[in-house]
């Protein structure tokens, strides 16, 4: 397993293999460190916050990250610009380091939509509920980078790799298999970050697998690494070599992630049915920005940093509360845009219909009140 | 004078694919054992030679991945022909064809299109061992985000699926396979319809008949067996079955006040019930008898020796058009 920074926030380079990826921390400055931080504690409030709006009835439900930090924020930084992301649906920490609008996630887990950010203006593509599904959109995608040649050519203005996420319990899903497969056989650029967060609702990671992740790929001609998740400079320099490889023309790679999901699998889920509190607390113990912080502090990082992140933090989950607060409801008639590209018949006689039957309770929309329940008898 | 030639549906679908590929060099096939072979119905044979095999290349036996990766081609640009080698493999890829490309657009909001043409060789009568026989049509027009299309004849062939090609929506592309061998006139100037027209391939003014894929040809013989009975049918060509342009069978039903609806397909919740229920509704006051289902049965589909009393033939029109005459 790669690390870098032991429980203490000590940073060493355990063995000559290491070095390989040791050579990117090197290459990072102290406002890169200071990112790492800020991006790690800023997620972690943002996800706290989103918890306390859903327990507040402002969403349906909330899927924390809590503990993932390192493994997100470190693999999201070594993204490069021209690079395309397919998350899983518990990617906040890598959403930020692209520049995705914290509110869109909110507003996706309120309701409002199934995702709603453009997928091409930050290169983040939606969120994926079906487990795997989007490894193979990751796939074909890399393989049209091969198609259009934008692999290897030396710059890197031109060069491009992708990276898909997905968590221990997905990799039991045939649809990864196949990802893996197809990426091995075309040589894709493509990148599997798979967060091990030894979860999967209830099921232990022991369900799904008798052989550790990271080796998973090897049948399938994809090799693979073991990375200590809760290290986000480990996070970091792998994730980095990787990508780096797949632009130059190596093909895809396995990550595996070490890591621990420290919350509720949902704000629905009840973790204490199935496991042990003491499992937690040895992972809170090794909890990714606490290591990190030490590790700042023993670089000489001040106080005056820890305290305006604090703020900047403060800020945010007012901002938030502010914002989610004030969302207006959604236009009922947008369920008919965007079913098709092309005008489709049926959906504009459903529209129409609805729109009719709308004005016919003189502007009660059906859904304001419990009397006036739309009649799905009969077809329109 | 008009440009046209004869082809059998399979050369017609070949021509088609090839002249969407010539148009476009976005335009990628791929599925299993469509590069030198061709396909196992030889669909895209030559293709490898003109385009290479950037542009045409055989998948792994993996159908999931096969539609999976033509929707990340598709954000990345491409317009992909994917080949399911026959409907009962299209099951694998459920997930990513009614979850996935059927939503994409809708999840989006719009930023994300999905030009993909997923092509079935469909139906039975060809004597095939299990799984090599099926209609599924009805799974993928019950989906919303997708169309489902179907030609009957070699021009249809030729023109719809270049239309499929274009579209800038996810197609399944329904070809009747035991009917791949039946050669027509294809124009190949221009289309005379769009994808999603229905069109009347023979008036008539006693009993409408409407069908799709396979059982146009079906409908067309008892038709005439009809017509030396004294009873005048009026034959429909369906062709699309999401949307399904209903304007060309409610005028001809308020013409005829009967209609049967026949495929292949088991009747239960089928694209007759929809037609059925749908005309019901239209036509109200125009029908003199109910609206006839005529299909498969619901039951799985039979061993080849079975297929014949499985598939309807003329005969099993012939008693439906009886059974509407009678009222
Ligand atoms: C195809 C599919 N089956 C089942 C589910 C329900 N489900 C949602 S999350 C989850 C567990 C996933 O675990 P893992 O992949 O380890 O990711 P994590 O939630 O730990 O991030 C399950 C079973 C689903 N979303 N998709
Ligand atoms: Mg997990």
């Amino acid at each position: 397993m790669v690390q870098f920074l032991n429980e203490n926030g000590e940073f060493a380079v355990a063995s000559k293999e290491h070095e390989i990826y040791a050579q990117f921390i090197r290459d990072l400055r102290e406002s890169d460190f200071l990112k790492f931080y800020r991006d790690m504690a800023r997620i972690r409030r943002f996800d706290n916050e989103a918890t306390a709006l859903q327990r507040q009835g402002q969403m349906g439900l909330w899927v924390p990250a809590v503990g993932q930090e390192g493994a997100q924020i470190g693999s999201g930084h070594a993204v490069g610009p021209n690079d395309n992301i397919f998350p899983s649906y518990r990617e906040h920490g890598v959403a930020i380091t692209h520049g995705v609008d914290l509110m869109s996630i909110i507003k996706m887990f309120r309701g409002v939509n199934h995702g709603g950010w453009n997928p091409y203006e930050k290169k983040f593509h939606l969120y994926a509920i079906v487990l795997g599904a989007q490894t193979l959109h990751a796939a074909g995608y890399a393989m049209g980078v091969n198609f259009e040649g934008k692999v290897a050519t030396g710059n890197p203005e031109i060069d491009e790799a992708v990276i898909t996420y997905f968590g221990d319990g997905a990799t039991a899903e045939g649809d990864i298999s196949e990802a893996l497969l197809m990426a091995a056989t075309t040589n894709a650029p493509l990148v599997f970050f798979c967060q091990n967060n030894q979860w999967a609702i209830s099921s232990a990671v022991e369900t799904q697998t008798k052989v550790p992740l990271y080796r998973r790929g090897e049948g399938f001609g994809v090799p693979g690494i073991r990375v200590d998740g809760n290290d986000v400079l480990a996070c970091y320099a792998v994730t980095k070599k990787h990508m780096d490889d797949a632009r130059n023309g190596l093909g895809p790679y396995l990550i595996e992630a070490l890591t621990y999901r420290i919350g509720a699998h949902t704000t629905s889920d009840d973790p204490s049915k199935y496991r042990d509190a003491e499992q937690v607390a040895y992972w809170q113990a090794r909890d990714p920005i606490i290591r990190f912080e030490k590790f700042l502090r023993s670089q000489g990082i001040g106080q005056d940093f820890f305290d305006e992140v604090q703020a900047a933090g403060d800020q945010l989950a007012a901002e938030i509360r502010e914002t989610t607060f004030a969302l207006p409801e959604p236009e009922l008639e947008l369920i008919f845009d965007h079913v098709y590209s092309e005008p489709h018949p049926l959906i504009e006689e459903q529209r129409a219909w609805l729109r009719g039957f709308e004005e016919s309770l003189g502007g009660h929309t059906p859904t304001d009140d419990g009397e006036n329940k739309v009649d799905y008898g009969g077809s329109r | 004078m008009a440009n046209t030639v004869e082809l059998s549906i399979a050369k017609a679908l070949n021509a088609g694919i090839r002249k969407a590929m010539q148009d476009d060099p976005k335009v990628l096939v791929f599925g299993e054992d469509v590069a030198k072979l061709g396909g196992v119905f030889r669909i895209t044979e030559g293709l490898l030679d003109e385009f290479g095999s950037k542009r045409i290349f055989n998948s792994p036996i993996a159908e999931s991945a096969i539609v999976g990766t033509a929707i990340g081609l598709a954000m990345r640009g491409f317009r992909s022909v994917a080949e399911i080698q026959f409907d009962g493999f299209v099951y694998p890829a459920f997930d990513q064809i009614v979850s996935q490309l059927a939503k994409l657009t809708n999840r989006s909001e719009g930023h994300l299109k999905m030009p993909v043409v997923i092509r079935i060789p469909y139906g039975g009568g060809i004597g095939a061992v299990e799984h090599h026989s099926e209609s599924p049509e009805a799974y993928f027009a019950h989906t919303a985000g997708l169309r489902v299309v179907s030609p009957s004849n070699p021009n249809d062939a030729y023109w719809m699926i270049q239309q499929a090609i274009q579209s800038a929506d996810p197609v399944v592309f329904l070809e009747p396979k035991r009917r791949y061998w039946q050669k027509g006139q294809v124009e190949l100037d221009q289309p005379a319809l769009g994808l999603h027209q229905a069109t009347v391939l023979k008036p008539g003014t006693d009993v409408t008949i409407a069908s799709y894929g396979p059982m146009v040809v079906t409908s067309l013989q008892a038709a005439e067996i009809a017509q030396a009975e004294g009873v005048s049918i009026e034959v429909i060509d369906i062709r699309s079955l999401s949307p399904i342009d209903f304007g060309v069978i409610v005028e001809s039903v308020k013409k005829t006040g009967r209609l049967i609806v026949a495929h292949e397909a088991g009747t239960f919740v089928s694209i007759s019930s929809e037609i059925a229920a749908k005309i019901a509704e239209l036509c109200f006051y125009y029908l003199e008898a109910p609206v006839i289902r005529v299909g498969g049965f619901d039951v799985p589909y039979p061993a080849a020796k079975l297929e014949e009393l499985y598939l309807p033939d003329a005969d099993r029109l012939m008693e439906a058009v009886d059974r509407v005459m009678a009222y």
